[in-house]
């Protein structure tokens, strides 16, 4: 430690202070919400394969926990065209999800 | 082919998580495929040392479960790119982690990254048996104190024969990690010498950690200490002892009383 780097040093205390604010605040509430993102996925997985064909090697989960607000992220990796796959799933009684292709 | 490094030291609080940390960011940093794996069931601490509480999703009990697919739960460092983090349940009860699902997990993460690095729970029970269960080398974090030895020494006990390896009739790697070294209470005759323990230990040395600020201020952000200070001296001696880990021969420097100007003109002293 030298004399600039004495003066320079930001305090690390405060940011401690608000990563477990943060972080305690969402423990406290739900003891962990590990089951309820499992729920989730699997609720959306299932909304979505009725129309696509998914592989569950290809979905992640994120999560960015926050203050105010957090991100809850699903990534769904699907093979080929989005457009091709709907059509190829979808229901023959359903509504059209997705306007007619023009040509 | 993939090793498996499990971070022991019998008691608690002497730096295991802090140095699972720091050796997987500097092996990480040496390009290497690394995942950290916390095995402290129920009080999870790596996840905040590496700053990616507010990201866990799911956990090594989920994955053991079969809740979630492994890369389901694996954390993408977002500084490192080679740098995973597995973390651990902080609801469950760690008698939720059975034997067999480690297995399973622990060779899943061997064909994914060159190297898993097991922070184990303090104690001797199921959960620091657990951790330590598929390790090829031991990291024995002792601070130079007696009880420390004392409980490292069961440790190596342990090692010795309830591993996997041990089990086999093989030898498991084990290395002292001498952490939480104040070389000035050290040269006062205040604590245990490196060459005392090394002698009662009778393990090879992989590193001398230095009592350090650094190490709490980059505990406070998140980062882990190798990042946050590169060139301080507790990442110098990490850098080192992950080198040593690969296989290089690295001269091994002891922390040294040094008074800085800053120190001095506080009338304190500081380690260099
Ligand atoms: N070299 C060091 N210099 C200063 N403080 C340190 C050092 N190493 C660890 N510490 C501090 O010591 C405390 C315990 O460290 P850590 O959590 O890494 O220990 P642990 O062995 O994982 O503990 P537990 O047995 O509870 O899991 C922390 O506050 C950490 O910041
Ligand atoms: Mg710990």
């Amino acid at each position: 430690m030298n004399l600039f780097s004495f003066f320079r040093r930001r305090r690390s205390a405060p940011v401690a202070r608000e990563r477990l604010q943060v972080l305690l605040s969402h423990e406290r509430g739900n003891g962990g919400d590990s089951e309820l993102l499992a729920v989730l996925r699997d609720e959306i997985l299932r909304v979505i394969s009725a129309h696509l064909t998914i592989d569950d090697d290809k979905v992640q989960v994120k999560l960015e926990r926050g203050q105010a607000v957090s991100l809850l992220e699903i990534d769904i990796e699907v093979p080929g065209r989005l457009d091709q796959q709907i059509r190829k799933r979808r229901r023959p009684t359903g509504p059209p999800l997705l306007p007619a292709p023009s040509t | 082919m993939a090793r498996v490094v499990v971070v022991t030291s019998g008691k608690g609080g002497v730096g295991k998580t802090t140095s699972t940390a720091a050796l997987g960011a500097a092996l990480a940093q040496a390009g290497e495929h690394v995942v950290v794996v916390d095995f402290d069931v129920g009080l999870r601490n790596l996840d905040l040392v590496m700053g990616a509480e507010r990201r866990v999703v799911f956990d090594l009990i989920n994955v053991v479960q079969g809740d979630a697919k492994l890369h389901q739960a694996l954390i993408r460092d977002k500084r490192i790119e080679t740098l995973s983090l597995l973390p651990a349940s902080q609801t469950r009860d760690k008698d939720a982690l059975k034997p067999e699902g480690v297995a399973k997990v622990i060779a899943e993460l061997r064909e994914k990254f060159d190297w898993v690095i097991c922070d184990s729970p303090a104690g001797i029970e199921r959960g620091a048996t657990l951790a330590m269960r598929h390790a090829d080398i031991a990291v024995v974090v002792t601070n130079p104190e007696v009880s420390s030895v004392r409980d490292s020494d069961r440790i190596i006990g342990l090692l010795d024969s309830k591993t996997e390896r041990a089990e086999r009739g093989e030898r498991i790697d084990k290395h002292l990690l001498l952490a939480r070294y104040d070389a000035v209470r050290a040269t006062r005759g205040e604590m245990l010498k490196v060459e005392d323990v090394l002698e009662i230990l009778s393990i090879p040395l992989l590193g001398i950690i230095p009592e350090s600020e650094d190490v709490l201020r980059a505990s406070n952000l998140g980062v882990p200490v190798t990042l946050n200070s590169p060139a301080s001296a507790p990442t110098r001696a990490y850098l080192d002892a992950a080198r040593r880990l690969r296989g290089e021969t690295v001269v091994m420097t002891f922390p040294s009383q040094k008074r800085s100007l800053i120190s001095r003109l506080l009338g304190r002293k500081a380690i260099a």
